[in-house]
């Protein structure tokens, strides 16, 4: 390591103190607010964890918080299978190629949000292209699909959940190497066998680490549901966002609660792909 | 699949092939549709429209309003990238020479935003800085500074992988053995060979701030309109020209994207690293 004196450390650390304001004023202390805050009551005084037990008893609370879970579970467990097919499909593909579908993916991902609720609503709205080519071909039960429910936010949530998906769990597949799948094959194992004995045990940490990734992602996410539906569909981060900034009378105390609910959960998955990438690093994947 | 039993050679396949083609087909499908959408000048009953116009591209263009949010947004950009990269850069360069130890710190807080997003920390930053002693919400300040903190991730990825290529260390010694003083060996030999590394952390953190809704949504609504707000805004009234402001979007996403790629290819200007053995990896 370069060698520094006394004083030149010094120096080197003032360097560092305008980000350690920053990240203080901007990152760690409303942070610390929002936590002060899911600890008080309705008027912002004193110390009760009223806040957590409303969140948790009140139908609509725990309704968004199972909403998301489940949007989040389903659209992350149907995106890591298919990013799996398409990550398998990748590796089989020349070299030029397999870069322009990782970019392709890569300038996928920011494809989210607003644009892509209009997106699809262009497509499956109520005058969509799709559902009046649906209505024209006599196809009822497609056109009578409705975009904006549950199954239409969970197609939203697939959607831009592949892309990010894809470009996680293509580098899985470098650690799979040729002569495993030789060896296996000269002892008679199938294909089938070779992904169901050896392949995906392998990966498996590290898929289960994308998938921890893919998760906090739905639950964090806010603007596609609410380009898509408003603040009617009942999320825990559209609940979030309505209690401090809608139409309603705000309550940040209740706010905070639940973002500090939705906090945890992201932390937990973020955890567990910290612990599953060190796993997967022990074993040598 | 069973019968692939000559592993070594990669054979031609069609099943990866067509999983790819539905694959892409099926990322492009919105992307076109709205492409279509926008241009269509009548597309009533028809699979495909039945005559064409540019006019709503024209219309989006001439309309103040849009100028402005994209200039607004600009701006932000602007202020924020070079802001951010003022304070950070110098940072990760000395904690990633000197200081390696602290680097762990530096890392938690460029993630912290991952587990707190935009819609948490939102909350305390509402009650923060609308009133009180720095009220900063409703105006483009609060937007300044908490994109300095959602673009950390880019701008300390790339920095430190670009400190890593040249193998900044090895550098700054030879600088000083030969007699240069730090601040002069960072500034004419470690910045000029990590230019290439921060321009793909501005890049990204562009397209990251030309996407950000949720907190100019909840921070400053309509007070500063940018380019998300304006097609949330567009997207109730008009479906055609909100169809116009998408695609420039993502023609803007792609142009960046591309640059991105271009500029990860290339090695940082006429320096030949030599890769260590065993060494650092990614």
């Amino acid at each position: 390591m370069a060698r520094t004196g006394p004083i030149q450390n010094k120096i080197m650390l003032l360097v560092c103190l305008p980000l350690l304001i920053w990240i203080a004023a901007f990152e760690l202390l409303p942070i610390a607010g929002m936590l002060v805050m899911s600890f008080q009551d309705d008027s912002g005084q004193g110390f009760s964890l009223g806040q957590y037990i409303r969140a948790f008893t009140s139908d609509i609370y725990l309704q968004a918080i199972w909403n998301s879970l489940k949007v989040a579970l389903i659209s992350s467990i149907v995106g890591i299978i298919i990013a799996l097919v398409c990550g398998y499909a990748i590796t089989r593909l020349s070299e030029g190629f397999r870069d322009r579908i990782l970019m392709v993916s890569n300038m996928i991902t920011n494809f989210v949000g607003v644009p892509l609720a209009f997106a699809y609503m262009i497509m499956l709205g109520n005058n969509g292209a799709f559902t009046l080519l649906f209505q024209k071909l006599g196809l009822d039960s497609l056109a009578k699909f409705d975009l904006y429910t549950e199954n239409g936010l969970l197609m939203l949530y697939i959607y831009y959940q592949i892309p990010l998906a894809i470009l996680l769990v293509y580098p899985i597949f470098h650690g799979i190497r040729e002569e495993w799948k030789e060896a296996s094959a000269l002892l008679g194992a199938s294909a089938w066998r070779f992904w169901r004995h050896i392949g995906i045990p392998m990966m498996l940490p590290s898929i289960l680490g994308t998938f921890s990734i893919l998760i906090a992602n739905a639950l964090g996410a806010y603007a596609t549901a609410y380009a898509l539906t408003g603040s009617n569909f009942n999320l825990l981060s559209i609940r979030i966002a309505a209690l401090v900034s809608g139409d309603i009378f705000p309550n940040f105390q209740l706010g905070s609660a639940l973002a500090v609910i939705l906090a945890l959960i992201m932390l937990l998955a973020m955890f567990l792909n910290e612990w599953m990438t060190r796993y997967s690093r022990r074993r040598g994947l | 699949m069973r019968r692939s039993s000559q592993p070594v050679a990669r054979r031609k396949e069609a099943g990866p092939t067509i999983i790819i083609a539905v694959l892409l087909l099926y990322l492009f499908l919105p992307i076109v549709a709205t492409l279509l959408f926008s241009i269509a000048k009548d597309w009533q009953s028809s699979i495909l429209p039945t005559s064409y116009t540019l006019s709503w591209y024209g219309h989006i263009f001439s309309d103040p309003r849009f100028l402005f949010a994209v200039l607004r947004t600009l701006l932000v950009g602007v202020l924020t990238v070079s802001l951010g990269l003022a304070v950070m850069v110098p940072v990760i360069f000395v904690l990633a020479v000197y200081f390696p130890k602290w680097e762990k710190l530096l890392q938690i807080s460029v993630l912290l935003p991952f587990a707190f997003p935009p819609v948490v920390a939102a909350i305390g930053l509402i009650k923060l800085y609308s009133g009180g002693p720095v009220p900063l919400t409703g105006t483009i300040w609060i937007l300044i500074a908490v994109y300095f903190i959602l673009i950390q991730p880019f701008i300390y990825q790339s920095v430190r992988s670009s400190l890593r290529t040249i193998h900044a260390q090895d550098l700054m010694e030879a600088a000083e053995v030969l007699g240069s003083g730090k601040v002069n060996a960072f500034l004419r030999i470690i910045l000029p060979n990590i230019w290439s590394g921060t321009l793909v952390a501005c890049l990204l953190s562009f397209s990251m701030v030309f996407g950000e809704f949720v907190m100019g949504r909840m921070l400053v609504g309509g007070e500063f309109e940018t380019v998300q707000q304006y097609l949330y805004n567009a997207m109730k009234v008009s479906g055609p020209s909100a169809s116009a402001v998408v695609v420039t979007y993502f023609l803007f996403i792609f142009l960046i994207s591309g640059i991105v790629l271009k500029l990860g290819r290339r090695k940082p200007g006429g320096y030949l690293a030599h890769p260590k053995p065993g060494g650092e990896d990614q």
